[in-house]
């Protein structure tokens, strides 16, 4: 009998586990020697993760970007198409105005091209994950970004973390984005309910007096509810009392149902909370149902191309809090090159959507180029460390326990047709909060970041 | 409890959004009675009768011709599709023919898109429907109001050409037996024309009046599709009592719910169709068996 089938390490053939293990360890090593002494080099300087080093062997790297093309915010979602192939263009040039975030110089970022790809995500978590996960495993995407909604930027947040690719939200105003669901790979520099609230409260406090009676028409999913939860809370704190709370569908257009319950709600103050058409929609029929002359409308988060969508006339008056104004650009040079540029090319002001997409892509570049590499828990860490950055809203900065931006928030008011100065001219910008004075507490969303690798 | 004011406030509001519903169903049914066409390029042709509408209103100022426009819009384009497209899929099976208008919306909506941008388009209210209206327990916007009567009078009309006329006549020979209408020395198929031409005509219609009350979007037309196939679901597929009556139901289950949970009046209409579907699948004015 053959002393190796007695012994239970031993396989039928005869080959120990543990010299297989061996003999495979070679030929994996042979493999990557035989594919170059760069691919070595850079494995050596840091362990394969997420689709780093395969997504940087090339001279470029690929970023992929899901937005709302149809739906409800597919205004917005055009929008921010402008703003990344902007920040894009700028950073494959090397321009002056991509030096100022990026500064090492070279073309591209650390000296790679960045190509782009664009998916409609239809304001839809389910296909903007499907987009996504597409561009991590057959593009090899350094990084993801886009959104609207604030449902479709929770779910990318998470999917990316999983995969371990960076992913930069753009337009997405919920607390839970930077709270309970906030991601170790994901990051958001827009305002968001709780800030916007709070710049907010005061100013309308001032404005309209106190003791008033508030209604509120709020768009049912994540975004929505935390944007009243942080009104009701900073409103009733300064005396004001909330009377209903009317929740309508996401993609909602016809809002007589909801609007007929606030006209029987006895309220002074109408704050809406829709966004993208659904505001468009909701106001133009608040008007028809002469809500707009029997209470004052606020609305938190200004969507953009909401002046021009529903009229000046109807926007008159109303306050609400914006991420980025194009009249900024009078007073801040960077914002000034990129209003100037953005207008060269697409014939019209950005709205905040563009902003957005612009400055979170050349906040990634600063990051990248501040870690001096693409791999994933480098950046993250040039992202937590805080450091300070002048951008075309001022200085802002990364808190690194939430990943949120550290950024001022404009409180703006609908302006009268007769005062505006030029066909873009909609509205003033009342106030520009600091972003310190206007953040929540650490912890205060419940936010935990997962690992790193 | 809500107070009665506001119970009449919205049983009125929901004969409002209902009579509208009814409207766009009223096209669809006719469509897939006589047909045998489910249309799924329906919301499509809605929304072409906004746009339509918004460029005449443009060029004219004129409300009216706006109406017109939006009806000329949405004829021209559904009969280009009954032509080119469609009336070659009228033998073929059910699949295909969903497949192809559903595609046909598709090309639509993205064309527009590809014109006008994805900003939704502003279309005001006409001078004689501004402000709003006391009717004794509510106040509502005049120019709702004013839909209402034209949506009644429209469907009124559809109905005299539908069941009184001789063309009306035709017409549902046709949908019973479409070969024996033919033997009898009519051309079957320019018929059929014919009620493609009047389905995408209402659909238009409503398609440009509800534009001063939404938003005109490329894809405005999607969730009305949606909506008016509940409504004929209820009423009976093929009806046209059935989507009128239908109409009316969604818009009062719609109103109602929302005095309660505004978050639950679409998951109830939805609810309620399911409910009926189990109890009386032929829907409420439905013949059983009928294809």
């Amino acid at each position: 009998m053959n002393d190796d089938q007695n012994d239970p390490k031993k396989t039928r053939s005869g080959i120990d586990r543990r010299d297989f293990l061996k003999a495979g360890a070679g030929v994996a090593g042979g493999l990557l020697l035989s594919s170059g002494f760069g691919r070595l080099a850079l494995a050596a300087e840091h362990p394969a993760l997420g689709n780093y080093p395969a997504g940087i062997q090339g001279s470029s790297v690929f970023v992929g970007l899901s937005v709302p093309r149809t739906g409800p915010y597919s205004a917005q979602g055009e929008d921010e198409i402008k703003g990344y192939q902007l920040a894009i263009d700028h950073l494959n040039q090397g321009s002056e105005l991509a030096r100022a975030y990026a500064p090492d110089g070279k073309k591209g970022v650390l000296g790679k091209k960045i190509e782009h790809g664009v998916t409609d995500n239809q304001t839809k978590p389910n296909v903007a994950v499907q987009a996504i996960s597409k561009y991590i495993s057959d593009k090899k995407a350094m990084m993801v970004s886009g959104s609207v909604s604030s449902a479709v930027a929770i779910a990318s947040g998470k999917l990316c973390d999983r995969e371990k690719t960076i992913y930069l939200a753009a337009i997405s105003g919920s607390n839970d984005t930077t709270g309970k669901d906030c991601q170790r790979y994901s990051f958001r520099a827009c305002h968001f309910a709780y800030t916007a609230s709070k710049a907010l409260a005061p100013v309308i406090k001032n404005a309209l007096g106190p003791n008033k009676k508030v209604a509120y028409l709020t768009p049912d999913y994540t975004y929505g509810h935390t944007v009243y939860n942080s009104m009701k809370e900073f409103t009733e704190k300064q005396g004001w009392t909330t009377v209903t709370n009317q929740l309508s569908p996401l993609g909602t257009s016809d809002f007589s149902t909801y609007l007929l319950n606030i006209a029987n709600s006895g309220a002074d103050v109408l704050v809406n909370i829709c966004f993208g058409r659904d505001a468009v929609n909701s106001i133009k029929q608040a008007q028809q149902f002469g809500l707009m002359d029997r209470m004052t409308m606020v609305v938190p988060y200004m969507a953009p191309f909401l002046a021009q969508e529903v009229g000046p006339e109807l926007m008159q008056g109303v306050y609400g809090t914006t991420e980025f104004w194009w009249t900024l650009a009078e007073t801040n040079p960077l914002a000034k090159q990129f209003v100037d540029d953005f207008e060269k090319r697409n014939g019209r002001k950005p709205g905040w959507s563009a902003h957005i997409a612009f400055l979170q892509t050349m906040l990634w570049a600063n990051a990248v180029e501040g870690a001096g590499t693409f791999y994933p828990p480098s950046v993250i860490k040039e992202y937590e460390k805080g450091k300070h950055i002048n951008t075309d809203i001022g200085e802002v900065w990364w808190r690194g326990d939430d990943h949120q931006l550290v950024r001022p928030v404009f409180v703006i008011r609908g302006k009268k047709p007769k005062t505006m100065r030029s066909k873009d001219d909609y509205y003033d910008i009342v106030e520009s909060v600091a972003g310190p004075d206007v953040m929540p507490p650490k912890g205060h969303f419940g936010c935990k970041l997962g690992s790193y690798t | 409890m809500p107070s009665l004011p506001l119970f009449l406030s919205q049983l009125f509001n929901g004969l409002a959004l209902g009579l509208l519903l009814a409207l766009i169903s009223a096209g669809l049914t006719v469509i897939y009675g006589t047909l045998g066409v489910l249309n799924l390029a329906h919301g499509a042709l809605f929304m072409v009768g906004a746009y339509a509408g918004f460029v005449a209103m443009e060029h004219t100022g004129s409300f009216v011709l706006a109406m017109v426009g939006g009806m000329a819009g949405a004829l021209i384009v559904g009969l280009l599709m009954e032509r080119i497209i469609i009336r070659y899929f009228y033998q073929r099976p059910a699949e295909d023919q969903i497949l192809v208008t559903f595609g046909i919306g598709i090309i639509i909506t993205e064309a527009v898109r590809l014109g006008f941008g994805g900003i939704s388009q502003r279309v005001a209210v006409p001078e004689w429907g501004q402000g709003i209206t006391k009717l004794g327990f509510l106040f509502y916007p005049t120019y709702r109001i004013e839909v209402m009567v034209i949506v009644a009078v429209v469907l009124l009309l559809l109905y005299l050409i539908l069941y009184r006329t001789r063309i009306g006549m035709i017409v549902r020979a046709g949908i019973e037996d479409s070969l024996m209408v033919n033997m009898l020395g009519i051309n079957v198929y320019r018929v059929f024309l014919l009620v493609f031409g009047i389905g995408a005509m209402t659909a238009g219609f409503a398609g440009i009046i509800n534009a001063p009350i939404v938003a005109v979007t490329p894809d405005m037309g999607e969730a009305i599709l949606v909506q008016s196939f509940v409504v004929i679901v209820i009423g009976g597929v093929g009806s046209f009592p059935g989507a009128v009556v239908g109409g009316i139901i969604a818009g009062e289950i719609v109103s109602l719910t929302s005095m309660f949970n505004p978050a639950y009046s679409h998951v109830m209409l939805f609810a309620v169709m399911a409910l009926l579907l189990a109890v009386r699948p032929q829907g409420l004015f439905g013949i059983e068996g009928r294809e």
